[in-house]
């Protein structure tokens, strides 16, 4: 599904990414985990195609195909979902008219009129049940006065609507009360299937409670310096993050 | 903000003109020239005394300069002020137009066609000088409501104009004023009778077509008690590399318990992205509201390449309300100095001004506005919100909020905020797969909603297209 090869970029000339090598199948759940400043978010958002960032070097594959010369909407077009830390608030645009938007663009990239109204209104009751949600939430000016955990609950709703193939959460746990996590959660394992990729991205083990992934990578200094399965989720937790550091010195 | 530094050249979709033989007075303005043009309309004469003596005041007159504007005056000795499509014989049914001007009307998406009855609205088009044509009369007399080119009204049903023109914006008011009564050529006038709620949209749309030529039109709108009317008005120029004089008045009169609202849909042509060309867009539109009257102004610009125009209300009667919503767009070169006046002299008067600025390239964009509470206007209220939305680093805009208070009870509050588009909205939006044009386009409407809400449906949507055209490219 998704494949990275000795990714380097930087930003302001100022490396953050130093070569990371990363495989994700079909229908697997990764995580991410590592310290502040590590280079999560950096990754995610080189991912998804934010301009910002030089890519030094490194190759970047979606289901075969060179991410790197695409626009960030032509990515998301091909099925690649980005669940942000902090959504943007758009002022004026309702939920409804946004996600209508982003759907309808979807379409469009695989050359299908824009869907009917009704049909929408269809699918986006069936998504807001899924993921319990109040019906006056489309009518909300998009992220808007949202409290932490509507603004989560929103991201999952677009990843349900949008339907990718792949789905990166970054930080989804931040600013979390544990019951908007748990809601969160539930969401996000209510969408998992065979077919679909995750991909966490988490300072924090407590997500991965909820969450549970196949396969762990630890960041550090823009390097996955530790792979295993969910144990090392349970080994951080208890170990911090240290240890990874003072081997990675030794290295 | 890389991506916020491209701008565009957008073509601008109305610059076409059309080839249609038109009598045309030579440039130059004296008193001869404004004999000829009461001649050509056939006034009676205590038009043309009323012209000749407004000619006399404007000479007296300097140009303003205070507006925050800078262009090269208008030569008034050099514009043609008077430019009829021939024949200028008065037109019956549409088959007497000019089959070319038809086609121009098809161009800009107009049907002059009875067709338009689907979409209630009633059209008086003005091209450069004159009216072209007016659909519906008929239907809007049965209920006793006029609805007529300017020219015909001072003609028709001279005691009503007689006592209105000139009230609520005299000669005196200022330089472009002045010369809009000496020289206007022009324009629609309403007149909805006591009671009576008029059933459709009355829509005016002003063209200049000739070269050289400038476009004095003047508008009077009159409700009787307790009347109602919605009113708009849509404007295009072909593109020209010289500058063209458009210097309208507009007179509202709401009398007690009337409610008239007003629409403007403004697309003259802006210039290019040199900033070479363009209208010169100098207007004066006010309003007198009698008591528990109501006149709420609703103005989309995005064109002309100077705007100087500041819809006002003056609430004399107690209970009445003013309004006052607006987007302002400018790209490129434009400069624009706009916002409004409300006057508060009644008891209990209440006023709203919602100002929707939007600056990108090296456009400059100003509000500039009056809140003034009389010492007679006990428990006046004011709310004023005016933001803006600048898109790039080359532009600027600029707020005058000017507030004068006479009365302790009057209560007035401002608001005023500055954002920018964000490379994170525009980011956020692309990872949607929404592409970033679209993105700017769905953050503006977002951004102008209020004021988008407050325009008659078939024309919100007209405005979020033309808002989305004149940003175009305007990041990329």
């Amino acid at each position: 599904m998704l494949k990275i090869q000795g990714l380097k970029a930087s930003i302001d000339g100022q490396p953050i990414l130093n070569g990371i090598d990363l495989e994700i199948g079909r229908g697997e759940v990764h995580a991410i985990m590592g310290p502040n400043g590590s280079g999560k978010s950096t990754l995610s958002n080189v991912i998804a195609g934010r301009e910002d960032y030089e890519i030094e070097s490194g190759s970047l594959e979606f289901e075969g195909t060179d991410l790197m010369e695409l626009a960030p909407e032509e990515r998301a077009h091909l099925g690649l979902f980005l669940s942000f830390q902090y959504p943007v608030e758009i002022p004026g645009v309702s939920v409804t008219n946004f996600v209508k938007t982003a759907i309808n663009q979807h379409r469009k990239a695989k050359g299908l009129e824009p869907m009917e109204a009704k049909d929408m209104l269809r699918l986006m009751r069936e998504k807001m049940e899924l993921l319990g949600m109040d019906k006056g939430f489309l009518s909300r000016s998009l992220n808007e006065g949202f409290s932490g955990g509507e603004k989560k609950r929103n991201e999952i709703f677009q990843m349900a609507l949008l339907e990718p193939k792949l789905a990166i959460l970054d930080e989804t746990d931040s600013g979390l009360d544990i019951d908007a996590l748990r809601i969160v959660a539930e969401g996000v394992n209510a969408l998992r299937s065979p077919e679909r990729s995750i991909l966490v991205i988490t300072h924090y083990q407590r997500l991965l409670e909820y969450i549970q992934p196949d396969f762990i990578h630890v960041l550090h200094k823009g390097r996955i310096v530790k792979s295993g399965d969910k144990g090392l989720a349970l080994e951080l937790e208890k170990r911090g993050y240290d240890w990874l550091k003072e081997k990675e010195a030794e290295v | 903000m890389e991506v916020l530094e491209h701008i565009t050249r957008n073509e601008y979709a109305y610059g076409f003109t059309t080839d249609v033989e038109s009598d045309k007075v030579p440039p130059g303005l004296n008193e001869d020239v404004i004999r000829l043009i009461s001649a050509k309309k056939n006034e009676p004469q205590w038009m043309l005394d009323w012209r000749l003596e407004a000619y006399r005041i404007w000479q007296e007159m300097t140009e303003p300069e205070w507006a925050n504007v800078h262009y090269e005056k208008p030569h008034f000795q050099e514009i043609s002020y008077y430019s009829a499509p021939k024949p200028k014989k008065t037109l019956g049914s549409l088959d007497e137009v000019d089959p070319e001007l038809l086609k121009t009307f098809e161009k800009l998406g107009i049907s002059l066609d009875e067709q338009k009855r689907l979409t209630g609205v009633a059209m008086d088009v003005v091209v450069d000088s004159v009216s072209i044509k007016t659909t519906f009369q008929a239907k809007l007399k049965e209920m006793g409501i006029l609805f007529c080119p300017m020219s015909e009204a001072v003609r028709d049903h001279p005691d009503l104009v007689r006592k209105y023109l000139g009230t609520v914006v005299p000669r005196t008011d200022n330089f472009y004023a002045a010369l809009n009564s000496a020289v206007f050529t022009d324009g629609s006038f309403c007149y909805i009778p006591k009671g009576v709620r008029c059933p459709m949209e009355l829509s005016t749309y002003f063209r200049i077509n000739e070269a050289g030529t400038g476009q004095f039109e003047r508008t009077l709108i009159v409700a009787e008690e307790g009347s109602y009317v919605s009113y708009l008005e849509g404007c295009t120029a072909p593109m020209r590399d010289e500058n063209q004089l458009h210097a309208a008045v507009v007179e509202l009169i709401a009398l007690d318990g009337a409610e008239i609202k007003y629409s403007t849909v403004q697309n003259w042509y802006p210039g290019d992205a040199q900033g070479k060309g363009g209208v010169f867009n100098f207007v004066t539109k006010r309003g007198l509201c009698e008591r528990n009257a109501k006149i709420s102004w609703t103005q989309v610009e995005t064109g002309s390449a100077v705007t100087w125009k500041y819809p006002s209300c003056i609430l004399k009667g107690e209970n009445s309300v003013g309004e006052f919503y607006s987007v302002a767009v400018t790209n490129h070169h434009q400069q624009a100095d706009t916002g409004t006046k409300m006057i508060h002299l009644g008891r209990n008067t209440k006023s709203t001004i919602i100002s929707k600025g939007i600056c990108a390239g090296k456009s400059n964009g100003s509000y500039r506005g009056l809140v003034k509470m009389g010492p007679r206007a006990q428990n006046a209220r004011n709310f004023s919100q005016c933001d803006s939305l600048l898109m790039g680093d080359a532009c600027g805009s600029h707020t005058f909020p000017y507030i004068e208070i006479e009365n302790r009870t009057a209560r007035v509050e401002h608001e005023a905020t500055t954002s920018k588009i964000g490379e994170d909205q525009l980011f956020y939006c692309n990872q949607r797969g929404i592409p970033t044009e679209d993105a700017i386009a769905l953050i503006v409407n977002g951004y102008c909603k209020e004021v988008l809400n407050q325009l008659p449906m078939e024309f919100a949507v007209e405005a979020q297209k033309l808002l989305a055209l004149s940003l175009e490219g305007s990041v990329g």
